[in-house]
């Protein structure tokens, strides 16, 4: 929960306002624009399966750079250093490799439109509805979260009341995704990725300058936090004490491991900017594009996190009036000159906006293909559920004013929800990856492995880790711990279950499952003769070396490895 | 094929975004262009206060050039290889074969 301190109102001045102000017309013009290509559901919620893989790409990547990411991980930055790497290079990179060469192509031949639907496909209705009803309730949850942590931010920042901020933004976002579906969502990402990159470079560059550059930097965080302040694996020795409260195992395997392939690979909210890419080879490059960007973009982060530490040595603690969340907004205030101001004020109000659309538009998406069209009104002809899908995006958003509104008043009851859904991520990839690899695994193993991978990391963290039976030093790294116990449960119980129930039959699992193939789909392209390495038609260009989606997530490992190397040794 | 799959693949058929839906590269371009204007105008006519508060770097008319930069590149490439409709091939509503992509 994102709470900024007072004081930190900032000088902003008729031209900042002209700034935010052509940025808000210009989402609206994109959502009006927008419009005249939806005709079918398939528009609304996936763009028609027909967008190049630059903007799914950079989409993928915006749709998780919303701003409680940027001021979290500046906050993450300023109090563990340079440890917060962590969350891009081992966290990010790997996974979206993984995605974009390994389930990519299940996820997109089996023409699912969502993430609880490839469950439907491969398990059952009990996993299918489990799945999809918990997705619903997070994904308006996290909305909501996002718009009361936007009007705390801009009640600071610009003075507006909260309620002013929350109604205003919410109903932008209404706008623009019920007029323009996904393709107006996903654009207005794109747009709001370089925006971030205008207000965060040139805040990186005057903040070095501040503190003496780099080398100014490094020697000032020695003098006052300890070398392993500046380093990545610094402190992490299993038994070492560190800030993180993590060693080196719990971090590769839980944060590495588990959690962010929970989040990046079963996380519909991003996976769904894959699935609406216009082919394979552009569904599978959308996360392998998104890699190259996301692993620069912990610097723009990283850095101001430093250098407000530098700037307020006793940041985070009583004394300074400052919380670790409030670096960026700190530096603005410290640094900016009108003009860049307005672009770093556009772009953090971008970004919570677009981390609040990128909720909405894939609960709209789960609740009426999952829910609505699967268990409530099956049958409809296509025109209902495109009708019935801007309802219910209206009716979202004003769900998640409503959370947002009792985050004002409740806001420790929402930290807990939060954590609570968090449990759920875990067992999504146990039970994908076991789906996809194991063709034995039965139709009822799905749900019981969601069941028992959830309930085993909730059982970690809020008994044993809470109550104190085993001394873990963190919640950062009883998160991680909790993220391994819930994984290896979710597997475990997984494969009992398979073994005492029966199979789904062979021929459903044609294309859903490593090692089968889906009839229909491996036939020729008629407009195109290439073929990929894995016999599947490509479109003309697509056979370039610079769009092989083998070297571009090898490329993206290797390099997220190399920038290890200055941290490490 | 299983019933998800034909389902999808006639709305893709029927799926209206390809055609119609207009090309964000322009509106990066037009956006960025004039924000590349009007924040290196504010660099040109910055204040003292306004260097020293960026510690005498005029980072407004770095970034409003850097913008400009980028929104000419965007219009640039819409220039060079502007959208291509797709091939008439795809858009005939297919008979037997399965959609292209």
């Amino acid at each position: 929960m994102t709470t900024l301190a007072e004081g930190l109102r900032l000088p902003t001045n008729g031209l900042d306002y002209t700034l935010l102000a052509l940025y808000f017309v210009v989402v609206l013009g994109i959502g009006f624009a927008a419009r005249r290509s939806v005709k079918t559901s398939l528009d609304f919620f996936l763009s028609g399966r027909s967008l190049p893989a630059w903007v799914t790409g950079l989409a993928f990547v915006a749709a998780n750079l919303g701003a409680t990411e940027i001021l979290g991980m500046a906050a993450t930055g300023a109090q563990y250093g340079v440890a917060v790497v962590h969350w891009y290079w081992i966290g990010a990179i790997p996974a979206m490799v993984f995605l974009g060469l390994v389930m990519m192509p299940f996820y997109y031949r089996s023409k699912v439109r969502s993430v609880p639907e490839f469950l439907l496909q491969r398990f059952d209705r009990s996993a299918h509805l489990l799945s999809s009803v918990l997705f619903a309730f997070a994904a308006i949850l996290i909305a909501g979260v996002n718009l009361y942590a936007l009007s705390i931010v801009v009640e600071a920042l610009l003075g507006w009341p909260q309620w002013v901020a929350i109604v205003v933004a919410g109903l932008f976002v209404l706008a623009y995704i019920t007029i323009g579906g996904l393709s107006s969502a996903i654009y207005n990402e794109v747009l709001q990725f370089f925006v971030i990159l205008a207000a965060l470079i040139p805040l990186c560059v005057i903040g070095l300058k501040r503190v003496g550059g780099w080398g100014g930097l490094s020697n000032s965080l020695e003098a006052s936090h300890g070398p392993n302040f500046l380093t990545a694996w610094g402190g992490t020795g299993i038994g070492d004490a560190n800030p993180l409260g993590a060693n080196w195992l719990t971090i590769i395997l839980g944060l590495g491991f588990v959690l962010s392939f929970g989040y990046w690979t079963t996380n519909f909210a991003e996976v769904q900017r894959a699935l609406s890419a216009k082919n394979l080879s552009a569904a599978q490059r959308t996360p392998l594009i998104g890699a190259f960007p996301k692993m620069f973009i912990v610097f723009l982060v990283m850095i101001p996190g430093l250098v407000a530490a530098v700037l307020v040595p006793k940041i985070g603690t009583a004394g300074s009036g400052l919380t670790y969340n409030d670096a960026i907004p700190y530096l603005m205030q410290e640094l900016l000159p009108n003009g860049v101001l307005g672009i770093a004020v556009t772009g953090l109000l971008a970004a919570f906006m677009a981390g609040m659309a990128a909720n909405v538009s894939s609960f709209n998406t789960v609740f009426t293909y999952d829910i609505w069209a699967r268990y409530v009104k099956p049958g409809r002809p296509d025109g209902y559920y495109l009708r019935f899908g801007r309802l219910i995006t209206a009716i979202g958003v004003l769900a998640s004013i409503g959370t947002a509104f009792i985050a004002s008043s409740f806001s420790n009851i929402m930290g807990y929800l939060q954590t609570l859904f968090s449990f759920f991520n875990v067992p999504m990839f146990v039970v994908f990856i076991i789906g996809m690899f194991w063709k034995r695994a039965s139709m009822k193993s799905g749900v019981w492995g969601l069941i028992a991978g959830t309930t085993a990391a909730m059982v970690n963290y809020f008994w044993i880790y809470k109550q104190g039976i085993i001394a873990i030093p963190t919640d950062q790294g009883a998160n991680f711990v909790s993220a391994i116990v819930g994984f290896v449960a979710g597997a475990v119980v997984m494969v009992v279950v398979t073994l005492f129930t029966a199979p789904k039959p062979a021929a459903e699992l044609a294309g859903l499952v490593y090692g089968t193939t889906a009839p229909g789909l491996e036939e020729p392209s008629p407009s195109s003769p290439l073929r990929s390495s894995g016999g599947d038609p490509i479109a003309e260009g697509d056979d370039a070396w610079y769009r092989r989606p083998a070297l571009l997530g090898w490329g993206a490992i290797v390099l997220a490895a190399a920038c290890y190397l200055p941290y490490s040794l | 094929m299983s019933d998800l799959q034909n389902e999808v693949a006639e709305l893709e058929r029927k799926s209206a975004t390809a055609t119609r839906l207009f090309d964000i590269r322009r509106i990066i371009g037009g956006l960025f262009g004039l924000y590349g204007v009007i924040v290196t105008i504010a660099g040109i006519t910055a204040s003292d206060a306004d260097l020293k508060k960026a510690e005498n770097i005029n980072i407004n008319l770095w970034t409003g050039i850097g913008m400009l930069a980028l929104g000419l590149f965007f219009l640039g490439w819409v220039w060079l290889r502007p959208a291509v409709p797709p091939a008439a091939a795809e858009l005939a509503p297919a008979g037997d074969e399965p959609p292209a992509h």
